[in-house]
């Protein structure tokens, strides 16, 4: 291992992280909202628009990112519509991401029994009140390991960036592997740059979990 | 509106060579899923040991699996390991030997939830009724298990599937690599078989692995 090498490859690195984290946060973000308007769609039970969801969920949980990518950057040019290399990025994450999302949002509020809907409102409250102050809390306690798990996921499926040609952390370091050689160094400052980038939503995302376990009653 | 490469498809072998691509990355998963389920297994029944030294090391194994991507574990095995240890893994084992690590710990994992979800007097009612601690395991628990266990399963070969996919990075030729090989020799003919062909491996992708997604939701209706 080569000190010297590793220290001239370290600010390549650290612009591959940016990108990466960039397009990857974006996509998060996405994944979010793409999620949070399926939810309401199928919530509120609006026709048409709530088969289309299950369509869309159907699709993209079931293809690789990979593939999605090929057919958003290489395909979608040839009838017209094309995309820059980052926005397919983030965009193609944001749609995967949504997918499942939409199913940990569904299956939080399915887990919540319609009793506690009932008792809000016997209790006097109105829909707005039970929703806000019984049913949300729940269904973000019971959503919230799936989140978590989802966002990693999301973060490190950005590894198959690369192949829309965003000079990501595998770029990077397969790129300098072609030219130098210096394989061990790349793959250690690789999975070092992963860490970074990871290690910090896992355990944010443990300790998050376990606050919101306070949050459950009775069991 | 030029042709959107559909015709490209249908022209000589092109479909058939789609196919066999497919199924070079099904091949890799199944072959991966199979090996993870019986490692799995025991991995799973030794996390629920409650010797520290065990439970830290099945720690550790799950958090790197959980945290590093297995395009950085394919890149590992396949290029780290011909410079430290001077192999030369065929791409394909390289593949394997990831995607069997990442499959045992996900495995594993589900063993462990599946053997910690029974509830205690699940035990404690099948010692009352005087079955030994085999016949409990093997009357009463196990059946439990393996109910809880098999959609789990299931859906652990649909995302073996989806991530096998990345194999096309470490120059093995399957699916997508097909069809870019497809699109590149048809340029000058269909300059356009980019999006029929990246829309059919979509599809084919589809085909797959929602069927499969479906039984295991089924199973789990089932046998909720």
């Amino acid at each position: 291992m080569d000190i010297e090498v590793i220290r001239s490859y370290i600010p390549l690195y650290r612009d591959a992280l940016l990108l990466t984290l960039r397009i990857g946060w974006q996509g998060v973000l996405w994944a979010f909202v793409i999620g949070l308007v399926c939810t309401l769609i199928r919530q509120l039970r609006i026709p048409v628009l709530r088969q289309l969801v299950t369509v869309y969920v159907e699709l993209f949980r079931n293809t690789p990112l990979l593939v999605q990518l090929f057919f958003m950057y290489f395909a979608l040019p040839k009838i017209g519509i094309r995309i820059s290399a980052e926005v397919c990025g983030s965009l193609g994450l944001g749609l995967l991401g949504g997918a499942y999302m939409a199913e940990t949002f569904r299956s939080g509020l399915d887990n919540i029994a319609p009793i506690q809907e009932e008792s809000a409102l016997s209790l006097g409250m109105s829909y707005l009140q039970a929703f806000r102050y019984v049913i949300l809390p729940q269904a973000v306690t019971a959503s919230m390991p799936g989140i978590v798990a989802n966002v990693i996921f999301l973060l490190k499926e950005t590894s198959v960036f690369s192949v829309i040609s965003l000079m990501d952390l595998m770029f990077t370091a397969k790129d300098l592997i072609g030219m130098y050689a210096k394989t061990i160094e790349c793959l250690t400052l690789l999975v070092v740059f992963y860490l970074i980038m990871l290690l910090p939503v896992s355990l944010l995302g443990s300790l998050l979990e376990r606050r919101m376990r306070r949050a459950e009653f009775g069991n | 509106m030029q042709s959107l490469g559909i015709d490209v498809l249908f022209k000589g072998t092109n479909f058939l060579r789609l196919l066999e691509g497919l199924w070079v990355a099904v091949r890799i998963s199944l072959i991966s899923v199979a090996i993870s389920i019986v490692l799995g297994i025991l991995v799973g029944i030794l996390m629920t040991s409650r010797n520290m030294a065990v439970k830290a090391i099945f720690r550790v194994y799950l958090e790197i699996v959980r945290i590093m991507p297995q395009m950085v574990l394919l890149f590992i095995v396949y290029f780290g390991t011909t410079r430290v240890f001077g192999w030369d893994l065929e791409a394909e084992t390289a593949a394997i030997i990831v995607f069997v690590f990442w499959g045992t710990a996900e495995m594993g994992d589900l063993v462990r939830g599946a053997l910690i979800s029974i509830p205690k007097i699940q035990y404690e009612s099948a010692a009352a009724l005087g079955m030994s601690r085999g016949m409990a395991f093997r009357y009463v628990i196990l059946p439990q298990t393996i109910r809880r266990l098999i959609p789990l399963s299931i859906n652990l070969i649909t995302r073996m599937i989806k991530t096998t996919s990345l194999v096309m990075m470490i120059g093995i030729v399957e699916v997508l690599k097909v069809g870019q090989q497809i699109i590149e020799a048809n340029r000058k003919v269909s300059p356009n078989a980019a999006f029929g062909v990246f829309a059919v491996i979509f599809l084919m992708y589809f085909l797959i692995c929602w069927p499969v997604s479906r039984l295991a939701v089924w199973l789990e209706k089932k046998w909720a």
